[in-house]
């Protein structure tokens, strides 16, 4: 017997799960907010893992196929936990016809990384994007949620040896 | 809210913007934000308080200027000096010089045409008001449409000035919007919803999001009268999660408006409720298509469906929707405020009002313009975007995105429109416009599309999921330098077909970036192709 609306145990007693119920309570526990929700799990975890999207799937009183489903279809959702650091690299026309992709292949040179892959020790992450809208600044990436333009090679190289400082301050720049 | 509160909003609002003497706006839309515009304003206001002039200098955060490859981009007294490339540093010497001569080294000429030639009706307010402040707005005209239209019109005088007005879909397509209002008010059925659609997946295209970034309370105004005429109560509005700052200016805007009872229930006093939810996008280009944005909203995968039914009759849960594009609802408070009639008086006979247009690539002015429609590219490029950069020379340009062509320079003197822009096998798209130069290869650029095309396509349909695949792997070939003659006819059956047997708009448009660089630049072509030894001396020239 499917059990009562809402009165699912979320899969740990980790606090976060608390944000994700109040969201689903917020909507009702209708199944048109399943995107809505795995959004909020995702900024709350990072990634979607097995036992959030069979939580989520149950509260909402959504087949787990279908769950998994609108989880693989949009590219936003991630199933694999991402590194400390990300560095979204931009690859929109603008981008593209600037040399984005020269900046990918000196990211891939560097920390041996394909798009889409972490690093061995799990601090950085490299990640295309189809567009930031940012295309006065081409070629342009984001560094940690931070939007650079007008990058070359070793400008990233630069802002990614930064981004990997420990403790490095956000704002400061560092004296070359 | 009552009408006479919100001309008292209006009132309170200029007589306090009136006691400043200078005023200095910083814009804080994303592009300059990525050059630490926030930083800049910061600075200026921390350097007027220490000199006191609080009550005598206003620092205000604005929306997009429009020349974004210059940002930050700074203007003084209402757009008396401009400055570009403002850093915090400057922020002394900016104020230094409100008595004084302008900082010579930051300005920027304003008389050039990049400003003089366009004409602002969708972006009127941006680099003008505080985008989160709905009293800036209201003072500037805001939510007069709206009461206009609920206490002095009914629906269909509504419906009535945008059919007059000619105004047609900004999203790429082109369908009159007035005929589209027409059909969803037509439509029976009780419940009926108005979605805009700020799904901007185009790559190199960043119009709505600026206008969403800069005037986030004309969209809602622009919804708020479509609903009033076709008889909805809710409204969604759709957003690329990619876009953080729209997402969190349209709450912030939601909120406001509810505040003062401008959205919400018995709008200005009338019968009229009317609610707007945002639902986020989570990176699917083809939820930018009516039928799989509604799947979206309804939380499943965004695969579209085969119409008719078209969404005006059986959309949002199988009720009657109206979907415009975001561009489309900011046109809608000018027409209701100023008349159809005038609108209909700009631009050419069948493509009327203005467009705005995003301008990216190899060009000296990237940034964002909006202009008359029937404007030559000529104009567009040569004048507002101040030409190519270093010695190049134009060799293309490409419109409409994944979905348009591009454009060879012998057509430089055409008009810009929906119907010249599909007679020479592009479309107007949602407004990107990317300048190419010879240094680029235009079989690249149609690899680059269609490679897009293939991991964005839904997979829902065989021509489009297997379609798109193998036309990559044609081009790649040829890019490659490995392809024979054979290849080319291959390739130009293969994109009649998915054009002609694809299920949505994303598969029937895909080929367009291939077939126009076919039609225009089949010499690059050729000069790629693989002759044999023993082939080359029957195959005749």
């Amino acid at each position: 017997m499917q059990p009562d609306t809402g009165k699912i145990a979320p899969p740990s007693d980790d606090r976060r799960w608390r944000l994700i119920g109040a969201s689903m309570r917020r909507h009702g526990y209708q199944s048109h907010a399943l995107i809505e929700i795995l959004h909020t799990v995702q900024e709350a975890f990072g990634c979607l893992d097995e036992d959030s999207l069979r939580y989520v799937a149950l509260s909402l009183r959504v087949p787990l196929s279908q769950v998994y489903g609108v989880a693989t279809f949009y590219q936003f959702f991630t199933l694999k936990p991402q590194g400390k650091h990300s560095c979204v690299v931009c690859l929109g026309t603008a981008c593209y016809i600037k040399g984005g992709t020269n900046i990918i292949t000196a990211i891939e040179d560097k920390f041996k990384l394909k798009p889409g892959g972490t690093t061995a020790d799990g601090q950085l992450s490299l990640l295309t994007a189809r567009c930031l809208g940012s295309c006065g600044l081409a070629p342009a990436a984001v560094f940690d949620g931070r939007v650079v333009g007008k990058l070359d090679n070793a400008e990233v190289l630069k802002q990614l040896t930064h981004l990997l400082k420990p403790q490095a301050a956000p704002t400061e720049e560092v004296p070359s | 809210m009552m009408p006479e509160e919100l001309q008292e909003i209006a009132t309170i609002e200029q007589v306090s913007e009136q006691q400043f003497q200078s005023r200095i706006y910083v814009c804080v839309a994303a592009g300059c934000l990525s050059s630490q515009s926030d930083q800049v304003k910061e600075a200026l206001d921390k350097e007027i308080a220490r000199r006191g002039l609080e009550k005598w200098c206003q620092v205000k955060g604005v929306g997009c200027m429009g020349l974004c490859a210059a940002g930050p981009l700074v203007s003084v007294n209402g757009g008396e000096y401009l400055y570009q490339s403002a850093t915090p540093a400057d922020a002394l010497d900016l104020v230094e010089s409100l008595n004084d001569t302008p900082v010579k080294r930051l300005l920027c000429a304003t008389n050039i045409p990049f400003f003089q030639r366009q004409k602002k009706i969708v972006l009127e307010n941006c680099g003008k008001i505080d985008p989160e402040r709905i009293e800036d707005y209201i003072a500037n005209e805001g939510y007069t449409a709206l009461l206009h239209a609920l206490t002095e019109m009914n629906p269909s005088a509504v419906i009535e000035q945008v059919v007059q007005s000619g105004l047609r879909g900004r999203g790429g397509a082109g369908f009159p919007t007035g005929l589209k209002w027409t059909t969803v008010a037509k439509a029976l059925g009780g419940q009926k919803y108005v979605i805009c659609n700020a799904d901007e997946g185009d790559p190199g295209a960043f119009m709505d999001r600026s206008v969403l970034e800069s005037d986030p309370h004309r969209i809602l105004e622009g919804m708020a009268i479509a609903a009033y005429a076709i008889g909805a109560n809710q409204g969604f509005i759709y957003v690329r999660a990619e876009y953080p700052l729209a997402i969190k200016r349209l709450k912030i805007a939601i909120r406001q408006a509810e505040r003062l009872g401008l959205l919400g229930s018995a709008i200005f006093g009338t019968r009229f409720n009317f609610h707007i939810d945002i639902r986020l996008g989570a990176g699917a280009f083809v939820c930018g298509e009516e039928t799989a944005l509604i799947a979206s909203i309804e939380g499943k995968r965004g695969t579209p469906r085969p119409r008719p039914p078209y969404p005006a009759e059986y959309g949002l849960w199988g009720l009657p929707t109206l979907i415009n594009n975001v561009e489309t609802f900011a046109n809608i408070t000018p027409i209701i405020r100023k008349g159809g009639a005038w609108f209909a008086e700009i631009g050419t006979e069948k493509s009327k009002g203005t467009k705005v247009f995003a301008l990216a690539g190899q060009i000296n002015n990237t940034g964002l313009i909006e202009v008359p429609m029937g404007i030559s590219l000529r104009d567009i490029i040569f004048e507002i975007g101040g030409g190519i950069p270093g010695d190049h020379s134009l060799k293309a340009i490409q419109t409409g995105g994944p979905s348009g062509g591009c454009i060879p320079n012998s057509y430089l003197d055409m008009s810009v429109d929906y119907d010249s822009l599909a007679q020479v096998g592009s479309i107007m798209g949602s407004g990107g416009m990317i300048v190419i130069d010879e240094t680029s290869s235009l079989i690249d650029v149609a690899k680059f599309f269609i490679e897009f095309c293939m991991t964005e396509s839904c997979g829902k349909c065989v021509p489009c999921r297997v379609g798109t695949k193998q036309i990559y792997q044609i081009l790649t070939k040829i890019a490659d330098g490995m392809a024979k003659p054979d290849d080319l006819t291959l390739l130009e059956e293969l994109c009649e077909l998915v054009r002609n047997t694809s299920l949505c708009g994303l598969g029937q448009s895909a080929t367009n970036p291939v077939m126009s660089t076919l039609r225009y630049f089949r010499e690059d072509y050729l000069a790629h192709i693989r002759v044999d030894e023993q082939e080359s001396s029957e195959v005749p020239e």
